[in-house]
Order: C-alpha cells, then structure tokens, then sequence
C-alpha cells in the first residue's frame, strides 16, 4: 500500500489513508531514532535534493536528518530571495539540478504555488517543505502525529490555532489535515489577521483568546511576526501579548488539562510565555522530535519503498 | 507587404452577409470595393467582374472592430511586442483600430513619442491610435502637455497600470483634459489596499495562500473618480472594470447623467478565481480574474448598457517573465486574437447579448467613447470592413499566434466566430 499522490505538495485533497498511514509509518520509523546508531539503509542509491529558496534553520535540519537516518545523498541548496533576481529562473536552477540525477526535491520558498510549479519542470518527486503563506504539510502531520501520540485518536478533538492565520502556511496546513481526521478546527486572532473565507474551510473563528481556551483540548499557538506591526496589522506587541499571549493565568481558568503546542521558534513573552513553554502541557519537544519521524516516512514512502518490508525495522 | 495583405484596387466579396449592428439583421449581399471605398453593396455576378473575386460564403461583413485597450510595448520592449507584430495579432483578430497604452519606455508622454507609434504604423492595415501618459513619466506628479499631445494625435489620457493615487493630481488632469473633450481612462485601483496582492481576495486566494487584492480596491477609486467626474465634467473612463461594486457605481454615475463610460476584458467574463487553482501565471491579472457573482454583475451591466464596451487589454509579456513561480511573474494576458471568440462564445453564445449588441461594443461604443469617427456600410464610404464566419468554430493555437508574446490561458480551446480578414486602408488582410 502506498501513497496516492507521487508527491506531497499540501494537504489539500490528501484522503485520510494516505495521512494514516504517514503517521503510522513515522511511529513505526520513530524507534530508529532511539537506536545506538540511528541509521537504516532503505534510501540508499536514492539523492534528496534540499532546495530552501528562504531561511530555515529547524525544517532543513529536520529535513537533513531524516535523509540521513535512512541513509539516502543529500544535498543542500540555499539561497535566500527569489531566484529570478538573482537572473536565472527558478526553473533554470532546478533544471540543472535535476541534470545531476536526483530522485527527490524537498522545497521551502515564499511564494506560494512553487511546489506545485516544479512538478510542471522537473521529474523528481516534491515535498513541500513550506510555500509562501500556503501550506507547511510536514509541519501539519508532525502536528497531528504529536497529538495523536497524546490522545490515541483526533476524531472528535478540538484544536485551537491560535495567532496570525492570515499569513501561515502551518494553519494552512493544519486546519486541512485535522479536518480530513475529524477533529474540529477553531481559529483565534485578530481580525486584521484572520483571512477571508475562512469559515468555509469549515472551521470556528473567534477573536476572543478565553474562549478559545475555554472551547479547545488543544492550542497550537503560532509564531508572530514582528513585521505584522510594521504593516498596523496590530498596534503593538504590547497589545498583542495582552489580547493573545498564552499565559499561565489564562490557562489555569480554563479547568482543564490543556494541550500546548508551538511550531517554533517561540518569541517568549510575547505569543507564549516561557513557563507556558516549559511546562507539562507543553508538547513542544515532541513535536520537534517526531518532526524527523514524520519527514522520513513521508520520504520512505515517496521514494516508491515498500514499506510492508522488514529491512525497514 | 506580409503574403497575407493585398492592396484593395477592385474586389468582390461574394456569398457574405452585410451586417450593420445599429441597422437590424444581417443581409444577404455582395460587396464590391474600389479603390479603398464601398462601391456597390447589392447582387454581382462573379463571372463578370473583372477584379480579384472573393468567396465569403456564411460570413458577415461588419464595420471594422476596435479595441480600445491594448499593449504594443514599442518603443522600449521589443521583444515582448512591437507596433507591427501587435497590429498583424491586431488584423488577425478582425480590428480594424486599436487604441494603445502609454506604458511604454520611453513613456508615451510627448509628442515625439505619439508620432513614432503613428508613423511606425502608418503602413499597417490595422489603424493605431496612440493614449498619451496622464502624467509626465507616469509618476502621478505633474500632469502632461495634454495641448500637445492631442494635436499629435492623442486620443485619450490614461497611466493605465500606474493608478493615479493623488486625487488633486487627478482632479487637474480632468479639468485640464476637459478643455480638450477627450476621455480619461482610469485603471481604477487604491494602490494601498491593492498592495502586495497577486490575485482576487477571498475563499480562493486564502485556500491558495497568495495574497489577495479585495473588490474595495477596485470600487474606492471609481467612487473617487465619479466624484472628481462630477466636479469637473470631464469624461471619465473607468478600464477593465471588475467588480460587482464597480458595476453598481457606474451604474449610478450614468443614472445620474454624468459623464462615465465603461469596458470590461473577455477574460473576466470568461474565468474567475477559482481556475487559478493550479497557480497558472496566464490567469495572473490586474484587475485580478474574481468570483462568479461579479461576473453575473458584469454580464447584468452588459446587458443594461452599464458597461459600454469590450476591450482585450492585450498584455503582452515574454515567456520567460510567464514561466516562473506566481509571485514572481507580472500581470496580464495577451488578448487581441481571441476576443471576437471569446465574447460570441461566452456572451453571444449563453444570450447574455445578441451578436448586434455585443458587435455594437466592440464596433460603436468604443469609438464614440474616444471620439473617433465610426465606419459606416454604404456606397461611397471608406471600406473598413471585419469579415468573419459567425458560426465556424477555430481552435486556438498560440504557437501560431502573429503576437510576439505567447502568455494566454486560452491554448487549444474552441471558439465560435472566425476571423476571414480585414478591410482597411485600401488593403485586404486575410487570415
């Protein structure tokens, strides 16, 4: 059994097996992570690609790390901006890429659409590793992985993503996987940095934090950035802490063992403070730690291998 | 002279059908034209005419097409289009006129610039009409030498692409243009609130990712410009209208009486945002493709005459600049060659117009929104005659596109209405 798609550009349109059997492949590949030396041959012969067109220190490690624990060649490409200023297209670079005979792309870049766009150029496979304000699908399933660990199931949960929707591809993301999974998605931010048309994503949208705490078994609070002020998205950090920030107080009037989840990096003290972080409701390591699990078995599993084989344990 | 275009000493137009969209139906009749000029509209042997014969069986003869908005990119980006590239798409699309926007490099903000467009297509058959920049360099500072411009043939004032954000600058130009009875052709757009978008703003561009441009970008400056139109009576023209609110504004403004005329593109009437779903760069545009109920909007502002005519906005871009992620890539789609197509599959075809209406926009309004005089079907006239088969289905090809450009989302798609040629200037152009 494998995929149906021969590349994960999102999670739009991705049926619930195929996320099924991503999550259960990344718990099965997670105990080589533990092992003495954390190292299996399934994608030896095979040469990953590590296309990041925009800074990323955790998803490329991330990335990196799960290439090497299954033994395949990568390579690291980084270039900040767009490749067309730098006078070759984006095109051009992952033409020439792809002449040095490469299986799979992994591809990080603001615009949105890029995945998509190099399957109309290239043969390889593509793993979206983040477009623009699109999707971030690994970060979702990493996501759901977490929480799946935590409650055995999603059907029925109740997820908050809590910040700037507007502008993030890990909403993006999330809201599509955890809807096809069954749990409810609410949405909680200020307007200004709410999208439009959200609600026929089929998800609650509030502007107001405590009900968002009160309605959720979860939060997944995103990352804000700082230049949203600069544009008058909100007025200041300030304020932002005082309407949205995640703080102990808040959550102990919730009466209930609440879930803490955070993409990274955190800006402590501004949508999270640091003894939210660190504290038990926090699942935020685990999140970083099954992030490798979830990449290798989306690579296992694009890269054509039969997972059904032993040589995978 | 290109194989295509023969010179129109004495022909026959035999087996067509003459088409006059203010006069009723069309009518069975031959044509005969003599040097440049209608001769004989009526019943004539083939056998005895002694000039060159055409077969036009099925076909309407129509006065000439004009397209009010289109993009020669000469001088300055040759590659992308230059006047006889864009003038050959032009005559294979069936117009007759064009009128082409100022965005050139150099701008088109001086006289020498308006007689080098005129003079380089003083030998196509199609006729170019030069729209002078509204404002020097197109900056939206300091208004053009309009005295000038329209005495080197100008025929409008637009800085079309380059929204004019300072209302007293717009005020000036329209008070100033006034003296002069020409139009302003307004690209209307707020270019705060349009900042940084790619496409429409809603459902689509969230589902997509890529920052939208909202319907109020468009509507806030045709309201700005409705206002201005009423302080100084100028003629206002408000360009490749998009929006359900934009429709419902000039609506009011000519309920009103003011004077407010409209154009909308084959292609907001033929997509919408939903079909950016797989991030084509050829379904890139500003005003940006939106959703169906603007379309249903534009297509009830059609038929209330709220919209006066059709325009193809013809964009052209290299393929190079097209072939790149959709951030990236610039606005626009070539259009000249498929909106006769276009407009009878979509409008015709579904009866939102009869062809006489919809021909009227694409004929009439056009030239009487810029003043220009409109090509009358009678003996002794100047032949500018579209000839095309109403009904004869083509399918377009853009490798065979006379456009130096190839940027279109209507590849290998079928259309109704096929262009068999142009009259014009005493020459025949025949696709």
């Amino acid at each position: 059994m494998g995929l149906s798609s021969r590349h994960l550009l999102g999670l739009e349109g991705v049926p619930a097996k195929d996320i099924t059997l991503i999550l259960d492949t990344a718990e099965n590949l997670k105990s080589i992570l533990d092992r003495p030396i954390p190292k299996v041959p399934t994608l030896r012969g095979i040469t990953v690609v590590n296309l990041f067109f925009e800074n990323s220190t955790r998803t490329r490690i991330s990335f990196e790390l799960a290439e090497k624990r299954l033994s395949a060649d990568t390579i690291n490409f980084s270039a900040a901006g767009s490749s067309v200023k730098k006078g070759e297209t984006l095109k051009d670079t992952v033409r020439n890429i792809e002449a040095m005979k490469i299986d799979m792309i992994v591809v990080r870049h603001s615009a949105a659409g890029v995945p998509y766009f190099l399957t109309q150029c290239t043969d390889a496979v593509i793993i979206n590793a983040g477009d623009g304000r699109h999707e971030h699908p690994t970060q979702a399933l990493l996501d759901m992985m977490t929480l799946r660990e935590k409650w055995g199931t999603l059907k029925g949960k109740k997820v908050a993503i809590i910040g700037d929707i507007r502008h993030s591809r890990v909403a993006g993301s999330n809201i599509r996987g955890l809807k096809t999974m069954g749990a409810e998605v609410m949405v909680c931010g200020p307007r200004t940095l709410i999208p439009p048309g959200i609600k026929e994503f089929g998800v609650e949208v509030t502007y107001r934090l405590d009900e968002a705490i009160e309605w959720a078994d979860a939060l997944n609070v995103l990352r804000i950035q700082l230049e949203r002020q600069e544009k008058g998205l909100f007025p200041s950090i300030r304020e932002y802490h005082n309407e949205y920030g995640i703080t102990r107080e808040r959550i102990a009037r919730a009466k209930k063992e609440l879930i803490i989840m955070h993409p990274g990096p955190i800006n402590r003290g501004v949508e999270l403070d640091a003894d939210v972080a660190d504290s038990e409701a926090s699942i935020i390591l685990d999140q970083v730690t099954n992030g490798v699990a979830v990449r290798m078995a989306v690579l296992v599993l694009l890269s054509g291998f039969d997972n059904s084989q032993e040589s995978l344990r | 002279m290109s194989d295509n275009l023969l010179r129109a000493d004495l022909i026959l137009l035999h087996g067509g059908e003459v088409f006059d969209p203010n006069g009723g139906e069309p009518m069975r009749a031959d044509m005969v034209i003599r040097n440049g000029k209608i001769d004989q509209i009526g019943s004539v042997d083939p056998q005895s005419f002694n000039g060159k014969v055409y077969e036009i069986s099925g076909c309407w003869i129509t006065p000439g097409l004009f397209d009010m908005h289109v993009h020669l990119r000469e001088p300055g980006r040759e590659d992308e289009e230059t006047i006889e590239s864009g003038c050959s798409a032009a005559a294979a699309g069936g117009f007759t006129g064009i009128a082409c926007m100022p965005n050139t490099s150099p701008p088109c903000d001086s006289q020498e610039v308006v007689r080098f467009i005129k003079k380089k297509a003083q030998d196509q058959p199609t006729e170019v009409y030069p729209i002078a920049a509204l404002t020097k360099g197109r900056q939206g500072k300091e208004i053009t030498e309009m005295a000038d411009l329209v005495r080197a043939g100008a025929v409008a004032f637009s800085d079309d692409g380059s929204p004019v954000a300072d209302t007293s600058v717009m005020r000036n130009a329209m008070d100033y243009a006034f003296m002069f009875d020409v139009p302003i052709i307004d690209h209307c757009e707020d270019p705060f609130l349009a900042q940084g978008g790619h496409m429409n703003e809603g459902l689509i561009s969230t589902r997509l990712g890529l920052p939208g441009i909202p319907n109020a970008a468009e509507a806030v400056q045709i309201a700005r410009d409705i206002l201005l139109c009423r302080l100084t009576g100028a003629k206002v023209h408000i360009a490749h209208l998009s929006t359900q609110e934009g429709v419902e504004l000039v609506r009011r403004a000519k309920e009103a009486g003011l004077p407010v005329t409209a154009e909308v593109t084959p292609h907001h009437l033929f997509f919408t945002d939903a079909d950016l779903a797989t991030f084509d760069t050829n379904l890139k545009m500003n005003p940006p493709l939106r959703t169906s109920e603007d379309v249903a909007a534009l297509e009830q502002g059609l038929r209330e005459g709220v919209i006066d005519a059709f325009a193809s906005d013809h964009a052209p871009h290299s393929l190079e600049e097209k072939d790149v992620e959709f951030d990236a890539a610039p606005f626009g789609i070539i259009g000249l060659e498929t909106m006769l197509g276009v407009v009878f599959k979509q409008i015709v075809g579904r009866g939102v117009l009869t062809a006489a209406q919809a021909l009227q926009k694409m004929i009439i309004s056009p030239r009487k929104i810029l003043g220009l005089p409109i090509p009358k079907l009678s003996e002794g006239q100047p032949a500018e005659l579209t000839i095309f088969h109403p009904t004869a289905l083509w399918t377009f090809d853009k490798t065979l596109s006379r456009s130096r450009s190839r940027n279109t989302p209507y590849h290998g798609m079928e259309f109704p209405a096929k262009v068999w040629g142009i009259i014009n200037k005493g020459m025949v152009w025949t696709a």
